[in-house]
């Protein structure tokens, strides 16, 4: 039995008129990186200010860590958030930085955040405004971790990164996830750097959950067929979440297993990360939302906007 | 991969022990020292000037003002050294203003602007102890440091008390005294920090800190301060020299005729005492006083001095405690 690190039950958020984030409902169980994955404007910021305690929900709930409500004293404890853009104080040495996030927290294991420092080549003296974007993001990212959370959350991490230090900081994360089985939360609009790291993904459309499961379950659930363009309306009542028409064959990307029987004529490929999530950001109005959550059975429920 | 079941560590149960508040005093001094650095500088080198001016302002003092009424006192003291008072104490009016607004208003306003507040506020300390431990330091120093400031004013300045050219109620110098101008600092951070976490910007928010205190400062000299204890009345014409005059006007057979500025009573006196070619004429006041009227004047005596110090930087503290208090609210509510 594993808990909830985020769980949100209705969950909304309103900007004036707008609501950035509405009727929210998911569980994203512990020991995963889990990928909030979602176009610009989706709601994938709000929800992360949302369990990070930095917003008030407008609606609903959320809570972290189990039953923490977000924000709390205990959840501040247990979560380090990286900001979009990772912000630090410019004027101020990496070391001041260890300095003055070590003051502000309960736990802060400042060998291991010197120890990775020196392994990165980020001297110590230097000011966070010197430091190159990658180094930047990489010394939030110490700072984070060294405070030994429960879980990491990160939001648009890599966006501003060139593959190199996209790379390294995504090496980092993963580490600190099989040395200290920290849970982490990431957003991003970057599908290639997703399928190595992920192994839960959560779909957001404007302001909507659309698919939220473990990776492996998704990939398994759905196939990509491919057959010729003239048959493809036979398939309509099968549960396709995307068309690709081209001149002679269309690509089908729909919902069954292995094991499900493929038309004759046509072929069934497994599909990747990428193409899952392509697949459900192009058709926003196709939803599925498997995989564990409180109360209610694992098998795949269809919402309907 | 596997789910994993959370290592349970100590102390993370609700029991939860608040990180210490003395730890702010580090972060405080670190984020912000180099403002702290750039009032002392700026307060140091008004410091300075006034010590080398007030020397010999003292000199000039003991050698020329004895008795302070000498024709050698208006000469060699009051003459040469008053307007360089009447600069310095017009100067100094806004120095609150700038310490409040460059060293309150930036606290909230950078991390909004710089986004640095989505890393403080996710800290264990929690956002709004981070809050109140900052404010409170920060206006605790500044407070102090102009505290001590107008110690070394009230040394400058006394020389012209002594002599009379100056009376410590003085609009330009009451604000400078020693409880009222910690206590004009302290509100002028309060305003600046408050303005801060409104505006979000560095430089409006510096620029609305000081049209605001500029409004405060006013309407408290121009319409409060007298308010702070009722007045005196007086019909004897020879008021002690370091009153306050809050107001004059006349009376006749027991009733109000009017105020001691305005038409009516240059209509009076020119129906009464109509100039006449080649007499000297009368004042205004020697030829109402002749028609049988009274002159009252209201004014604060100079006793008051301290009792207004305190109820200034009374209510002045007071407002101070109130903005910090709602600024917290703000970044307790606040929705990034």
């Amino acid at each position: 039995m594993t808990m909830n690190i985020i769980e949100t039950s209705g969950l909304g958020k309103r900007y004036g008129s707008t609501w950035a984030l509405r009727e929210c409902t998911l569980a994203i169980p512990a020991g995963h990186v889990a990928a909030l994955v979602g176009p610009n404007g989706a709601g994938k910021t709000t929800l992360l200010n949302l369990a990070v305690g930095l917003a008030e929900p407008s609606a609903g709930g959320v809570t972290v860590l189990g039953d923490k409500p977000a924000g709390s004293p205990a959840a501040l404890d247990g979560i380090a958030f990286v900001a979009q853009d990772t912000p630090l104080y410019k004027n101020l040495s990496a070391a001041d930085m260890l300095h003055l996030t070590r003051n502000l927290n309960r736990r802060f294991d400042q060998p291991y955040a010197e120890t990775r420092l020196a392994e990165l080549g980020i001297p110590l003296n230097r000011r966070a405004g010197k430091l190159s974007g990658g180094q930047q993001a990489q010394l939030a990212l110490t700072l984070a971790l060294a405070r030994r959370p429960r879980l990491l959350v990160l939001d648009e991490p890599v966006a501003m990164l060139d593959p190199i230090a996209r790379h390294d900081f995504m090496a980092t994360v993963l580490t600190a996830m099989a040395d200290d089985g920290v849970s982490v939360v990431l957003s991003s609009h970057v599908l290639a750097e997703l399928e190595r790291v992920a192994d839960y993904l959560i779909l957001l459309s404007r302001g909507r959950v659309q698919v939220a499961g473990e990776v492996a379950g998704l990939l398994a659930s759905h196939r990509m067929l491919t057959g010729p363009t003239t048959e493809a309306d036979k398939y309509a009542e099968r549960p396709v979440v995307h068309v690709q028409r081209g001149g002679a064959q269309t690509h089908l990307l729909v919902r069954a297993t292995a094991d499900d029987p493929v038309p004759p004529g046509w072929e069934a490929h497994p599909v990747d990360l990428e193409e899952l999530a392509m697949a459900y950001l192009r058709e926003p109005g196709a939803g599925a939302l498997p995989g564990p959550s409180r109360g209610r059975g694992t098998q795949p429920s269809e919402v309907t906007r | 991969m596997t789910a994993l079941t959370m290592p349970t560590r100590p102390g993370h149960d609700a029991r939860l022990r608040a990180v210490p508040w003395r730890r702010m005093a580090w972060v405080t001094w670190r984020q912000h020292r180099a403002a702290l650095a750039g009032v002392a500088v700026f307060l140091g080198a008004l410091a300075v000037y006034l010590w080398l001016t007030g020397l010999q302002i003292h000199h000039a003092y003991a050698t020329a003002c004895h008795p302070a009424s000498s024709l050698a006192c208006t000469i060699n003291f009051t003459g040469r050294y008053g307007p360089t008072a009447i600069v310095v104490s017009i100067f100094l009016q806004a120095v609150p203003a700038l310490i409040g607004a460059f060293a309150g208003a930036p606290v909230l306003a950078r991390e909004m602007e710089t986004g640095t507040f989505r890393f403080a506020w996710t800290q264990g300390f929690g956002r709004w102890r981070w809050t109140l431990a900052k404010l409170v330091l920060l206006a605790v120093v500044v407070a102090a440091a102009a505290a001590a400031f107008s110690v070394l004013y009230s040394w400058f300045s006394q020389p012209f008390f002594a002599a009379g050219y100056t009376i410590p109620f003085a609009t330009r110098v009451f604000d400078l005294g020693e409880v009222a101008f910690a206590a004009w600092t302290l509100a002028a951070f309060a305003i600046g920090a408050l303005a801060g976490m409104l505006i979000r910007r560095t430089v409006p928010a510096i620029a609305a800190t000081l049209a605001v205190y500029a409004a405060l400062a006013s309407a408290t000299a121009l319409y409060l301060r007298q308010h702070y204890m009722t007045p005196l009345h007086t019909s004897k014409l020879n008021l002690p020299g370091s009153a306050w005059l809050v107001s004059q006007w006349y009376t006749k057979g027991g009733k109000f005729a009017f105020g001691a500025h305005g038409f009516q009573l240059v209509h009076a006196v020119s129906q009464l005492c109509p100039p006449r070619i080649g007499t000297s004429g009368l004042s205004p006041a020697q030829c109402l006083t002749q028609h049988g009227y009274t002159a009252w004047t209201s004014y604060q005596p100079g006793s008051r001095f301290w009792p207004f110090q305190w109820i200034e930087g009374g209510w002045l503290l007071a407002l101070s405690v109130l903005l910090i208090a709602a600024t917290v609210w703000l970044v307790r509510r606040r929705a990034a």
